[in-house]
């Protein structure tokens, strides 16, 4: 269905105010946007994270859903479990509502140390959705690397140093890995995209198997961005190709917005202080392989989504 | 004060059993900044409320009416998003 | 009527999860309790067992499928060995006080390295301290009727803890052996139906599970979990006379074999208590007042009961599979050890702990000998000369 904000503000909230997430952080506007796009009964499974303990202090809880944290690593392996008691109570009468079910977990939780345990329940075909609040380090314990921080970022243990100017890695692709497992839907989004976010958090539910979505969100801790103009940052990791918000629904590959005029990626970096070193002359090789990178990647994905 | 619970009246578990109990933990006093909102100047596009990260934009039948203080944490997020031809939001330094 | 059967442990704990009728069970092959999981996923297969059975990619997953699942209202199994449950180590604990009443067959095996595939107590041993309840099992019809029971302590309104039931690594696993089953209906009308304080599934009434707590409440969510392990003694205990009356075979927190008036003992867990068993009929016949007393619950651990079962004994060795690398002693020698200082009595008996039986390595009618041997040695000295020894090393 479509999404229409003044409909949507007639919702009640699922996840409530009074939690402790930084001020602007963009993985709370993302929490917000998902609960509202969630319709009917769900059940939380939360990888340990920011939005982890600063949603669920005992004894606040800013969730009014059932919601469940065991451990870092196995967000999905927990909520497949509790998907596999709905299915053994369904079966026996016990529970009798239609519910859904959601995984939560950030880059870490999902491309690093949560890995095994998503593309296990992905691979048994659990009927659940993964959400991954990909801000591209590990914020909780203080921005740390992450398979998901790119190339030439600074953080504190790729940090930018007299030797060495920040990651000397790419990240990895890890929607088009999920992709690879032909989970019946996969997508890329950001919070900035609310409608494209909320549409395919909807989607995803609706799905009779596994589902992936990995949001790009803010981090002005990390970012090193201005509090305010996180939403921005979000618009130009679009806009520069350096995210591109595209599907993969039973296998076939959509781009969701077609970027018509691509920025130089130059434009999502200068706003961000954990970029601060590569726009010295010396690092301008960086800058330009990351270019390089985005173009390679923007191709191959346009004709992924042209090719179907 | 709060009281706090001894160990034979909580939950057994760690199980929170009031949902959504964070509202009572205000997050008001973590502003530094103050969005004001200007009613004459608002069109009620609600890009404000969708970006807001503590739900502390006030929406009554489809119309922004205030900022919720008890929870603004005065990010400036909804000021920085209100569209430019509209700015019915600006954010006051130092003013809780 | 009861069932006669030829079985190993390992066919016998599939038996019971068959009864037992788990909603979940989640499970990843392990050595030696590959053919547990396998045997389960066959009755799944065959349509004799409904249960959900997920085939996780891991340990770590197996444990958290059963807290989820657990939580969400059903009853869940899983069963490892080793270093499958140093693997899901981490949510050991978690489950524990999560108070989430998962019930898993440990089927001991040594640790790496180097890599043995056979019994040792390594694993269960190392995760005593993780607020599980644990019960161990000298033989097949242990496991069969432990097991049973386990589910019904776990499940209690009062306790709400998981349980650990542990066999040795194929000396029991893979060795077939006479048992008694019982009727399924009789599994299924003793353990009744799991109701679930808290479930994830009660969409209307919405439960945070698994909140992080500060200083200000930490320690009281410990303590209650703490509390619950305590007094699950008294229902382990409960739940072994009720199982009395459906099965006719009596357990308690552990066995006294010639005990009562013993002067020398052996401690020991799991299946060289048989072989114990049979040196000590063989002492008391030449007229050596010998004993035995098997560990059957480990956590809690009965320490009262166990200083007023050997008290009065002259010398105590207590034999280990496992080696508290650098402690004083091996975990049970420890306790025990713990338990006279608490106890305070007067009369307490010399106590030596041997390090026994690891990697598989068998464990004779002469070597047990030996030990009781040493125990008289010690006697007539009066004092004891070296309180921690390998058993069987080679110098």
């Amino acid at each position: 269905m479509a999404i229409n904000l003044k409909e949507l503000a007639k919702k009640e909230e699922l996840f409530t105010p009074g939690h402790r997430l930084c001020a602007g952080c963009g993985t709370a506007v993302l929490m917000r946007q998902v609960m509202l796009a969630v319709e009917g009964p769900v059940v939380i499974s939360m990888a340990t994270s920011c939005p982890f303990v600063s949603t669920a202090t005992y004894p606040y809880t800013s969730w009014k859903v059932p919601w469940i944290h065991s451990a870092f690593e196995n967000a999905p392996a927990t909520i497949s479990g509790v998907e596999a008691a709905y299915k053994a109570l369904r079966k026996k009468g016990k529970v009798t509502q239609d519910i859904k079910f959601i995984s939560m977990a950030g880059d870490g939780g999902t491309y690093d140390i949560g890995f095994q345990a998503l593309s296990g329940a992905i691979e048994r075909g659990h009927r659940f959705l993964h959400i991954c609040y990909n801000n591209e380090a590990y914020m909780n314990t203080g921005i740390q690397r992450s398979g998901a921080t790119p190339l030439g970022a600074h953080t504190t243990t790729s940090p930018a140093g007299k030797l060495i100017p920040g990651k000397r890695e790419f990240r990895k692709d890890l929607t088009a890995i999920i992709a690879a497992h032909d989970a019946p839907y996969v997508a890329q989004t950001t919070p900035f995209h609310w409608r494209d976010l909320m549409t395919k958090v909807q989607k995803a539910l609706a799905v009779d198997g596994p589902s992936f979505i990995n949001v790009l969100t803010s981090c002005h801790r990390g970012w090193r961005s201005d509090i305010k103009n996180d939403m921005q940052i979000l618009r130009l990791a679009v806009d520069t190709c350096y995210w591109p918000l595209y599907e993969v629904e039973n296998g076939k590959w959509k781009l969701n917005y077609k970027v018509r005029n691509k920025l130089p990626v130059i434009e999502w970096i200068k706003p961000q202080g954990r970029f601060a070193h590569l726009l010295k002359e010396e690092n301008q090789p960086i800058v330009a392989k990351i270019q390089q990178k985005i173009d390679e990647n923007w191709e191959k994905l346009l004709a992924k989504c042209s090719a179907d | 004060m709060r009281k706090l619970q001894g160990w034979k009246d909580i939950p057994i578990g760690t199980a929170i059993i009031e949902a959504g109990s964070s509202v009572k933990y205000l997050t008001g006093e973590w502003r530094n900044a103050r969005p004001e909102h200007n009613k004459d100047k608002c069109t009620n596009c609600l890009l404000c409320w969708i970006y807001c990260p503590d739900g502390a934009i006030i929406v009554e039948d489809s119309q922004v009416t205030g900022i919720n203080y008890d929870y603004c944490k005065g990010c400036g997020i909804c000021a920085a998003e209100c569209p430019p031809k509209v700015k019915a939001i600006t954010m006051v330094k130092n003013q809780n | 009527m009861a069932r006669l059967a030829a079985l190993t442990g390992n066919n016998a704990a599939a038996e019971a999860i068959r009864q037992i009728k788990p909603d979940v069970f989640a499970a990843y092959p392990i050595t030696p309790q590959t053919e547990l999981a396998e045997e389960v996923a066959q009755f799944v297969a065959d349509g004799i067992l409904d249960t959900e059975y997920i085939p996780v990619e891991s340990e770590h997953s197996s444990m958290s499928v059963c807290i989820g699942a657990s939580l969400a209202g059903a009853r869940a199994m899983t069963a490892t060995a080793s270093c499958g449950l140093a693997y899901m180590w981490e949510l050991l604990p978690t489950t524990a006080s999560l108070r989430s009443p998962v019930v898993m067959v440990v089927v001991n095996r040594a640790f790496n390295a180097p890599l043995n595939i056979h019994c040792s107590h390594d694993d269960s041993m190392g995760a005593r301290d993780s607020g599980w309840v644990q019960l161990y099992s000298e033989n097949a019809q242990e496991m069969y009727d432990n097991l049973i029971q386990a589910v019904k302590i776990a499940e209690d309104e009062t306790i709400r803890l998981p349980v650990m039931v542990c066999m040795d690594g194929f000396i029991i696993s893979h060795a077939v052996e006479r048992l008694l089953l019982l009727e399924d209906e009789k599994v299924k009308n003793f353990l009744g139906e799991f109701k679930p304080v808290h479930s994830l599934l009660e969409v209307n009434n919405p439960v945070t599970i698994g909140a992080c707590a500060l200083p200000d409440y930490y320690t009281e969510h410990k303590k209650q979990h703490s509390e619950a392990l305590r007094r699950s003694l008294d229902k382990i205990m409960e739940v072994a006379n009720e199982y009395a009356k459906i099965s006719g075979r009596s357990y308690s927190l552990f066995e006294s074999y010639q005990l009562a008036d013993a002067e020398y003992g052996i401690v020991i867990v799991n299946s060289a208590a048989g072989v114990t068993r049979t040196v000590v009929d063989k002492l008391r016949k030449e007229g050596v007042k010998a004993g035995l007393l098997k560990i059957r619950v480990y956590r809690p651990f009965p320490a009262a009961q166990i200083v007023q079962a050997l008290k009065n004994l002259k010398v105590v060795a207590v034999l280990e599979r496992t080696d508290s690398f650098g402690g004083v002693g091996s975990p049970v020698f420890t306790d025990i050890s713990a338990a006279f200082m608490e106890a305070q009595t007067k009369e307490k008996p010399l106590m030596v702990n041997y390090i026994y039986g690891l990697g598989g390595r068998d464990v004779g009618l002469k070597d047990i000998g030996k030990v009781y041997a040493n125990l008289q040695v010690i006697n007539q000295k009066g004092k004891i000369e070296k309180s921690f020894a390998y058993l069987q090393a080679r110098e």
